[in-house]
């Protein structure tokens, strides 16, 4: 069985959506939904890190939940709409998040920053007021080694506030 | 890094995962639910499953529901709904405090209950929380289904009582009026524990009717602290022995050390948890009446 499987490699169909743009593709069973996104599609905005779940860095939203693409075979998102870093910016403008980052220099790196803005956007979905000690907490499910916490929080922060202003402006 | 070749398939039904387990016996067939745990295993190829059948689709083994005095609980119910249930925080409060320690939110928005239970990692939270609760985990296999007491289904670390053909479909926890309490070492929250205790306690006027207590890291599995579970029974609750508890859990306990912690360290840690889990627990169980 496993000498079989070695030397002609099983193949699956899975569909799924990726940043809204529908996809069907032949999968090794064994692909990882990150080398999926990376080496399948080209979507590099994800970074791989530790591959084995520990660091955050190749975290991508699942149907809205945060999920740590590396321990994520790619078979398990058959029908699921993904959400990237990719898909975060509208053309040419940024999004609250990724302005946030910039303005407040919460990168040195950023290799953590695709992970970061995913992991946030989940943060701001569940709370969109949350306080700092809820942002740290929220974040230290993923690892900056430029150890860039008190800026990060500080952007994640940031865009929360302009998250409701929007939000406000768009209700009135 | 990458998981080595294997099989899989996605099956809509139970009956036929069952049945795949069977057929790829000799590839070491798994079970994969959410992977947390496995998946990374295969990464370093310290797994190397030749099949993996995943749960996903198959209908009916995720939720939560009550029969009865009974909390019931799908295999495949994600930590974070367990995190989010109000049945949950309800009925089995002690599960719901002890996911909060299990991983991070990306990771518990994957993984599963029935992963965690069958995964058995001797330092995971679950399998303590099971213990207290005396919880039933339900397993099906071609046979049909059974139900096993937790105490029963711990057989080593990462060893249980499921066959190689059976999956576990259900985790099955009695109410348990009164106090509750999870408390864990870790270096870093969300790394792999050093010890961790579940407690619960029922008070009976001003007495402890009955204690449960289960304790990880002092073993080769997470382990129900029967001696100190009798030293609290008839104690008054405004004067809790938990010093002299904490004492009877891990006498003649000689736990393996590792670069984490000494066996001496571990036995320390789990005295000083057990008594914050017992205070903890007998003053919640006295705050509810």
């Amino acid at each position: 069985m496993r000498g079989e499987n070695l030397l002609a490699p099983v193949t699956c169909t899975i569909s799924l959506t990726v940043n809204g743009r529908p996809h069907v593709a032949e999968v090794e069973p064994r692909r990882l939904l990150v080398d999926f996104l990376r080496e399948d599609l080209g979507l590099v905005g994800t970074h791989i890190g530790c591959e084995h779940g520990v660091c955050g860095t190749c975290t991508v939203l699942l149907n809205g939940a945060s999920i740590r693409s590396c321990i994520t075979l790619a078979v398990q998102a058959d029908g699921a709409e993904i959400s990237t870093v990719e898909g975060l910016a509208r053309g040419a403008e940024l999004h609250p998040l990724q302005d946030e980052f910039a303005a407040k220099q919460a990168l040195q790196c950023g290799y953590c920053t695709p992970g970061m803005l995913m992991r946030a956007q989940e943060i701001l979905a569940e709370n969109p007021d949350p306080t700092p000690a809820q942002v740290r907490s929220a974040l230290a499910s993923n690892l900056c080694r430029c150890t860039g916490y008190q800026f990060i929080t500080e952007a994640v922060l940031g865009a929360a506030a302009r998250l409701r202003a929007t939000k406000e402006t768009t209700a009135s | 890094m990458k998981p080595p070749p294997f099989g899989y398939a996605a099956p809509a039904s139970l009956a036929e995962a069952v049945g795949l387990l069977t057929e790829h016996a000799e590839a070491e067939a798994r079970v994969l639910a959410g992977g947390q745990s496995l998946i990374p295993l295969m990464n370093f190829r310290l797994a190397k499953p030749g099949f993996l059948i995943d749960l996903r689709n198959v209908a009916g083994l995720s939720g939560i529901r009550q029969d009865g005095d009974v909390l019931v609980i799908g295999a495949m119910t994600r930590m974070a709904e367990l995190e989010r249930s109000p049945e949950v925080a309800v009925a089995a409060p002690l599960l719901a405090e002890a996911v909060g320690f299990v991983a991070h939110a990306p990771v518990r928005n994957s993984g599963t209950i029935g992963g965690s239970l069958a995964h058995a990692d001797p330092l995971a939270e679950l399998p303590a929380v099971a213990l207290a609760y005396d919880a039933e985990l339900v397993a099906t296999g071609p046979a049909g289904s059974r139900r096993i007491p937790a105490a029963e289904f711990f057989r080593g670390p990462f060893s249980t009582d499921l066959a190689p053909d059976e999956i576990l479909t259900e985790v099955r926890i009695p109410s348990w009026p009164g106090g509750h309490a999870f408390t864990e070492f870790s270096r870093i929250h969300a790394n792999f524990a050093v010890v961790g205790v579940a407690a619960l306690v029922e008070l009976d006027g001003g007495r402890i009717r009955r204690a449960a207590l289960a304790v990880s890291g002092v073993a080769p599995t997470a382990i129900r602290a029967a001696q100190a579970e009798r030293v609290l029974a008839g104690a008054a609750a405004d004067a809790v022995p938990a010093a002299e508890a904490a004492d009877a859990a891990v006498a003649g306990r000689s736990p393996v050390g590792d670069l984490h912690a000494s066996p001496q360290t571990r036995l320390d840690l789990a005295r000083v948890y057990l008594r914050r889990a017992i205070e903890l627990a007998v003053s919640r169980a006295r705050n509810e009446r």
